[in-house]
């Protein structure tokens, strides 16, 4: 595995997102997750992603080899031998919507305005020399004229582009390279808007399908997504099952919270994809029958705030519990409290979290309408909208431990199976078969 | 000369309706489901199968014959959904060439949870089978379920010559299943066991193309019988009717080839055919078969992890019997037989975890999507039966009913202790 026509190891220029400690979801997760199975088989990875302005996360990487180069840095990861990061200043960032942008670039001027000690003169010079465009279309365009400026200096056979907002960057250093492309598609624009799509976006999304030699999809859920509304050939689609990690080393201290009430867990982005409203509906249907549950949405989204109102009018507001965003550890904690999961997603090209859920003893339900159930059979599948048959299972799981039990112990089983070194090597199938036709 | 032994299982379950923890009304099964299968089984199998037969049989006047065991809750479906199969299977009563053998009623396993029920329902069976004019002597339990026990139960009964079984190696050691044996423990008993390698052949391998012996020809089959000659009485060939038609399709030739069987097999002046009785009359027991641990003819496991092998399976099961007491203090009839349908192994194998994912033969016969949607909706309906039943007996009784719920032992290991030690207090 890993050779390339030459008999070298493959090359690849991967436009990707998030490493870990930040990760908002399961786009950055895929991609690290991916990555590092290639870096174990021995592909060499040259990994570029935007890095927030004025992040403070920003001091957590380890930055082994800084670069000086001003739009951009370099460094590499300890325990990733044959990944080169790059990254580009961008506001960018994983489910960015054009309106979340805005307020996000307006936020660091903000920021850099309190730093140089709120001077208008400093503030206007600063906007003058970063340039930020405050368009996300054109955001998306000046990202992919700066990789494509990075990628002069590098060595590849494959150019891999994650998610819509990097394939005109993928697009660019392709053509400049002449090297193939890959777009991975993580999600489409119906998963994360329905009908309503942005034109923008779609027109972005459908560019890069039509011009990559190939396309990964993340499920057939999501392959037939993409032949059916973005005009894709079929033969052109491949799909690569993402993988899920697997921590057994967490040693938690149990957590003292008393559980003489169950937990139901809802995880995820808080958005109209992800059903937030099928999950209270669900939940007052299951309080109708049962009183010593508690419903927790960890995660946040635009419509988080909906959601609240949204158990309050039900009169469910004192059963439901809101965490906001989640992250390291206390994901781990909440996973160890739930007694189940719910997915009660809309449209889920794959949903790691079901995988993640699993991985930590947690039964799951998960909506039909995903990618992630075409891989699992030990889990509780339903139909997103039907709310009853929602509430029927939840209370079920709660009710029968039996239940429970058998669930967790073949639903680990399975996930276990699911891993990132399969999904890096159907990869780099896909790759070799690109380079033997070139 | 040995002689050939068919009988053939006729079972179709109650498959219930779906039943939510919001539902509460008393009708549990889905009668729509139920009699479009019981139809299009009829018109696949029964129907044809029991024609073919009935021809066979008069052709042969007398030298072909078999035996069937329909269960309780087949023969009621037969009367409601498609009555034309129960005169076909009144036609071959008559011919006299046709056995019909005895089991519980509603296809239960309640020989491993209440004897008392166990045999309520043998009787019961027995009732609807004098309908063709028998009083069954041969004794089947469901899924061929066996031990040693089971025998000793079946001969203090009185009533029957002889029981069934799987011809399991691990019984059998290097012994024969073409002989008659004596179960451990009886003085009368015989035991039939089934020839699973050529019973097989016809009912799983027959349509497998990738079987070295494809296509299987009445006349191969024929001289494998024949081979049996001289190291066995009777080639015992016990598998489900829906074989017929139903597992293997028509137009796998199944039908033909049971056609030209009886023919080729009689070719051969060694050879006949017997019912299980007429087998027990005319052969003795040649040596004792010991099996003290559980069998059945069901997977290569031959045990009974396909209805009892997961938590759910179990916990289902137990909390099942555990109401027995409270259901038949009721004495309300619908009750009582919605209690006892629940009790159909077909509920508990539809909650089988094993080889689930692969997509097998498990699968094939499973209405429901996963083995966890099985387990819900029988909870659900169970649920709702216990609470129709504490309300039945409340409303009757004086005393006070016991607090199952909060007893309730989920793997059900406390409710087989029937007689707990009274609690002593300490002064």
């Amino acid at each position: 595995m890993g050779l390339n026509q030459e008999g070298g190891y493959i090359r690849i220029f991967m436009l990707g997102w998030e490493f870990p400690p930040f990760i908002s979801g399961g786009l950055g997760t895929a991609c690290y997750g991916l990555t590092r199975a290639m870096d174990q088989l021995g592909m060499k990875v040259t990994f570029v992603l935007p890095k927030m302005v004025g992040s403070k996360y920003s001091t957590h990487v380890k930055l082994l080899s800084p670069s000086s180069r001003s739009f951009s840095g370099s460094y590499k990861i300890a325990g990733l031998k044959n990944v080169k990061f790059h990254t580009i200043e961008s506001p960018l960032q994983p489910y960015t919507t054009p309106d979340v942008f805005q307020q996000r670039v307006e936020e660091t001027l903000r920021q850099k305005r309190e730093m140089y000690g709120g001077s208008v003169s400093a503030a206007s010079q600063l906007i003058g020399e970063i340039d930020y465009h405050s368009d996300m279309c054109a955001e998306v365009g000046r990202y992919a004229v700066i990789a494509a400026q990075l990628a002069e200096n590098e060595q590849f056979d494959i150019v891999h582009a994650h998610d819509w907002m990097t394939y005109p960057a993928g697009i660019a250093v392709a053509t400049m390279s002449g090297k193939p492309l890959v777009v991975h598609v993580h999600s489409t624009e119906f998963d994360r808007s329905g009908e309503h799509v942005n034109q923008m976006i779609y027109d972005i999304e459908r560019e890069g399908m039509h011009r990559a030699d190939k396309v990964i999809a993340v499920s057939h859920f999501t392959r037939s997504i993409i032949i059916s509304r973005y005009g894709v050939s079929g033969e052109k689609v491949e799909v690569v099952y993402n993988g899920v990690e697997h921590n057994s080393n967490w040693s938690l201290t149990e957590t003292s919270i008393g559980k003489d009430e169950k937990i139901v867990l809802f995880l995820g982005r808080i958005t109209m994809q992800k059903g937030p409203e099928y999950f209270l509906h669900a939940a007052k249907k299951v309080l109708e029958v049962m009183d010593n549950v508690k419903f927790v949405m960890a995660g946040s989204g635009d419509l988080m705030h909906r959601s609240i109102e949204m158990a309050a009018e039900l009169g469910i507001g004192h059963k439901v519990l809101f965490t906001g965003f989640l992250r390291g550890e206390d994901v781990q904690k909440i996973y160890k409290m739930a007694d189940l999961y719910v997915m009660p997603s809309v449209s889920e090209p794959f949903g790691i979290a079901p995988l993640e859920a699993l991985n930590n003893d947690v039964p799951v339900i998960i909506s039909k309408q995903s990618g992630v159930s075409e891989v699992l059979t030990h889990v509780l599948k339903v139909d997103f909208w039907d709310v009853n048959e929602i509430a029927n299972k939840v209370v079920a799981v709660l009710k029968y431990p039996p239940l429970q039990l058998t669930l967790r112990s073949h639903g680990n089983f399975e996930a276990r199976k699911l891993r990132w070194r399969d999904s890096a090597q159907k990869c780099a199938k896909v790759y070799k078969e690109m380079l033997v036709s070139v | 000369m040995p002689s050939v032994c068919f009988y053939f299982q006729v079972h179709q379950p109650l498959r219930l309706r779906h039943y939510t923890v919001f539902d509460s009304t008393d009708k549990y099964f889905d009668d729509y489901k139920n009699g479009f299968i019981c139809r299009k089984v009829a018109n696949k199998c029964y129907l044809p199968a029991n024609r073919l037969l009935l021809d066979i049989i008069r052709r042969f006047e007398g030298r072909f014959r078999i035996a069937y065991s329909i269960t309780g809750v087949l023969l009621e479906q037969f009367e409601r959904y498609s009555p034309e199969v129960m005169s076909t299977f009144d036609a071959l009563a008559e011919t006299g060439c046709v056995e019909f053998l005895a089991e519980t009623y509603y296809h239960s396993l309640s020989f491993l949870y209440s004897r008392d029920e166990f045999i309520e329902q043998i009787h019961k069976h027995i009732e609807a089978i004098s309908v063709f004019g028998q009083k069954p002597r041969v004794f089947r339990n469901t899924e061929l379920i066996y031990n040693n026990d089971l025998a000793a139960l079946i001969e203090s009964m009185g009533i029957f010559d002889a029981i069934i079984a799987e011809g399991a190696d691990h019984i059998l050691g290097l012994r024969s299943p073409n002989f008659l044996y004596r179960p451990k423990g009886c003085n009368k008993l015989k035991l039939l066991l089934k020839n699973y390698s050529l019973s097989d052949d016809i009912a799983f391998r027959f349509s497998n193309r990738d079987w070295q012996e494809w296509p299987l020809t009445a006349e191969k089959f024929a001289r494998w019988i024949s081979n049996v000659n001289g190291n066995g009485n009777v080639v015992n060939l016990f598998m489900d009717y829906e074989t017929f038609g139903e597992h293997q399709w028509e137009d796998t030739g199944i039908f033909n080839f049971m056609r030209h069987l009886p023919e080729e097999v009689l070719k051969h002046p060694d050879n006949d055919f017997k019912t299980p009785s007429e087998v027990v009359e005319c052969y003795e027991a040649i040596d004792t078969v010991d099996v003290p641990h559980i069998i059945s003819w069901a997977d290569t496991e031959r045990d009974i992890s396909a209805w009892l092998g997961n938590a759910m399976q179990s916990n289902a099961v137990h909390e099942l019997y555990r109401l027995e007491k409270e259901i038949k203090k009721t004495n309300d009839e619908k009750i009582i037989a919605d209690w006892r349908r629940l009790q159909a192994s077909d509920h508990f194998y539809y909650m089988c975890t094993k080889y689930f994912a692969d997509g097998d033969v498990h699968k094939y016969f499973n209405p429901y999507d996963s083995p966890y949607d099985s387990y819900i909706n029988f909870m659900n309906v169970l649920d709702n039966l216990q609470s129709r039943c504490a309300k039945e007996v409340s409303r009757g009784a004086f005393h006070p009913i016991p607090k199952s719920a909060a007893t309730r032992d989920f793997f059900g290991a406390g409710s087989q202790n029937k007689n707990p030690p009274n609690l002593q207090t300490v002064n």
